[in-house]
């Protein structure tokens, strides 16, 4: 048996080597797993990304395929004074929400860390704004702040502070407050439920330890809680950024970016441009001018979530 | 640096009292240790003491001040946690000198102190890294360094110890005990293990569902304890219990399970055929050949002593010898107690009959 066994092997071997490397290859495993992730990305957010800004080099139109232009779209952009409204709406419009979703979220999270009756009800209940369809609530507000039926208007109106009806989506500046607050609140859950488990990692024992040191309940939080929060506060503020930078379906179902262009955002206003008007190519260049400022964001973020030196591990430098 | 006063003090939390009135007074510069198992009280009282939990009654003062409603940062007391409780964003110095800080003491003077307080306690490498590049023997020095530099009435340690490892634990033992010699800050100190509290203690307070058993230096407690669960918590081995009724006609002796007769020096009035518990630690038996007869069962050696399991009238009793004796499990011996040093207690209430 032995000798018919070893010649045959022989050719076994060498056949299984090519087929097992492939199979056993660490590397070679490591890129299998790699692929269906990969694939995702490549074909969902790499193409269509290099194909949105390949179509803003172009004149695409809708039903007709652009030739390039090179940096023409761009030029007239330059120029073109409602898209610097967009730009300065948009930065308005993420600056403002998210200072205040901030606030309001950290408020909240630090209520929702205290004892007191009904805490995992109230912890729940939080979170429903941020469980509601978008569009939903958008329509929500849409009547809300309806130029006719607004019940903000009707219960100033019965309270006697104000005879006529605020036109909450019909004036610029109402409207910019207007979408801004729904923002908020839409927006809120998110920052106040990512802080207050940021909350609970941190050690009641170190507030025992603060107070005894002689802290003020002011001093806890200026000296234990901010600065241990600082990590997800960076995680947390990075993505309300992002996600209030690219808003669209808010500002869409609420005003399309009216009254004349004061809500159009980046977003919006390339949707119209792209979708609505058919210019795929100045859409197109709309949606690559966000880049920089994505980009720019992420930056911020990048260095404010470089681990602190506090929190590298237990190496003895 | 103070005298602590606690006078019948109660805890509850909603109807359930913990605590049922705890007197212990701790004179200026005593080391007191609270021990007692899991759930006596002891690490409430504690945080009681720090200002951490309200009293529900009574009172605890501080050198001559009531302190029930002074806020914890007036109570002048410096607080060790069991698991340090280190800012983790602060460096070792930073952390020693927060108190300080809050305080708005010269930066001159934070560094002064820091600086003292590394030195007592061979900090003063590490005053530049976090808690997290640290061993966890030095995190519990920076905890001790944070209470030291603050110059306290009083030092609280809550259980400062069980995180470390056996070895460590012995040698952090030594330190905080020197230490205290060294500051006579009057100390108050948490702990459930009984060898924590023989070896540091100047007075243990044996605690044990929210009442105070027994107080007393440490060999009070292991010579005379006031009652059966004192004698049991305090000693390793533990203390050997064994029921059964004296008798006396001529000579007084305790008659144990199945008729096993162990000496006794003298009865306690009137206890004559009582039903009683008779008390005899490990290291107090010897062989000898009036003994009752017991089977050996284990035999342990740890080098310098050996413990012996065997059993006395259908008990499993240990007994501990510093001499080497030959024995097998399975071995017949005599054991016998030495009567002056037998402990007697009340099968009822388990309080001490003998002197």
């Amino acid at each position: 048996m032995a000798d018919v066994a070893i010649p045959r092997a022989k050719p076994q071997m060498s056949e299984a080597n090519a087929w097992t490397q492939l199979k056993h290859n660490r590397n070679w495993l490591g890129f299998w797993f790699m692929v269906p992730a990969m694939a995702f990305l490549i074909f969902f957010l790499a193409y269509p990304l290099g194909l949105g800004i390949w179509l803003s080099f172009t004149d695409a139109r809708i039903g007709r395929v652009g030739q390039f232009v090179g940096t023409e779209n761009y030029e007239w952009l330059w120029d073109d004074s409602i898209f610097w409204l967009s730009v300065f709406n948009t930065l308005l419009y993420t600056f403002v929400a998210s200072a205040l979703k901030f606030a309001i979220g950290l408020y909240l999270a630090l209520l929702l860390n205290e004892h007191m009756p009904f805490k995992a009800m109230l912890r729940a209940m939080v979170l429903i704004p941020f469980i509601v369809p978008t569009v939903l609530s958008a329509l929500a507000f849409w009547w809300i702040f309806d130029s006719q039926f607004s019940i903000i208007s009707w219960s100033l109106k019965q309270l006697g502070l104000i005879n006529q009806n605020i036109n909450f989506l019909g004036d610029t500046t109402w409207a910019r407050i207007s979408v801004i607050f729904a923002n908020i609140w839409r927006g809120v859950p998110f920052v106040a439920i990512t802080l207050l488990a940021g909350l609970q990692t941190v050690s009641p024992s170190l507030y025992e330890a603060a107070t005894l040191d002689g802290a003020t309940r002011w001093q806890n939080f200026r000296y234990i809680t901010y600065p241990l929060l600082t990590p997800i506060i960076a995680v947390v503020m990075t993505f309300s950024v992002l996600f209030t930078f690219t808003d669209f379906q808010l500002i869409w179902a609420m005003t399309r970016g009216g009254p004349v262009n004061a809500t159009h955002l980046m977003a919006t206003l390339s949707y119209q441009r792209a979708i609505i008007a058919g210019q795929l190519g100045e859409g197109a260049a709309i949606s690559s001018a966000m880049i920089p400022f994505l980009l720019a964001a992420i930056m911020v973020s990048w260095f404010g979530l470089q681990r602190r030196k506090w929190q590298q591990g237990e190496s003895n430098d | 640096m103070s005298s602590v006063q606690i006078r019948d003090v109660r805890k509850s939390f909603g109807n359930f009292e913990v605590l049922h009135g705890v007197t212990i007074p701790i004179e200026d510069g005593q080391f007191v240790v609270l021990v007692g198992p899991s759930g006596c009280g002891k690490s409430t009282l504690l945080r009681m003491l720090a200002g951490l939990e309200n009293i529900t009654s009574g009172t605890i003062s501080i050198g001559d001040r009531v302190v029930n409603n002074v806020q914890p940062k007036e109570r002048d007391i410096a607080m060790v946690f069991q698991n340090y409780a280190l800012y983790p964003h602060m460096t070792v110095a930073d952390n020693m000198g927060f108190s300080l800080k809050l305080r708005n003491a010269g930066a001159d003077e934070i560094n002064k102190r820091v600086k003292r307080a590394a030195e007592i306690l061979a900090l003063s490498p590490l005053l530049d890294r976090y808690p997290r590049q640290l061993s966890g023997g030095q995190r519990q020095r920076v905890a001790m360094g944070r209470a030291i530099v603050r110059d306290p009435q009083v030092f609280l340690f809550d259980e400062p110890l069980s995180n470390l490892d056996a070895k460590l634990r012995v040698a952090m033992r030594t330190e905080i005990k020197e230490l205290h010699q060294r500051l006579k800050t009057t100390t108050v100190y948490v702990t459930h293990d009984q060898i924590e509290a023989m070896t540091m203690a100047d007075k243990i307070v044996v605690m044990h569902d929210g009442i105070v058993e027994q107080m007393g230096t440490p060999l009070e407690l292991y010579d005379k304890p006031d009652n059966q669960f004192v004698a049991g918590f305090i000693g390793s081995p533990a203390m050997n219990f064994l029921k059964g009724h004296v008798r006396v006609n001529g000579v007084a002796t305790f008659e144990g399970p199945n008729g096993v007769k162990l000496p006794l020096k003298t009865a306690p009035a009137n206890s004559d055929g009582r039903p009683v518990v008779y008390g005899v630690r490990p290291e107090h038996f010897t062989i000898a050949d009036d003994g009752a007869e017991a089977e050996i069962i284990v035999v342990e050696p740890t080098g310098s002593e050996t413990q012996v399991f065997a059993k006395l009238g259908g008990e499993q009793v240990v007994a501990v010898f510093r001499e080497r004796h030959q024995f097998n499990p399975g071995d017949k011996v005599r054991l016998k107690p030495e009567p002056s040093l037998v402990h007697l207690f009340d099968d009822a209430t388990g309080k001490r009959m003998n002197a």
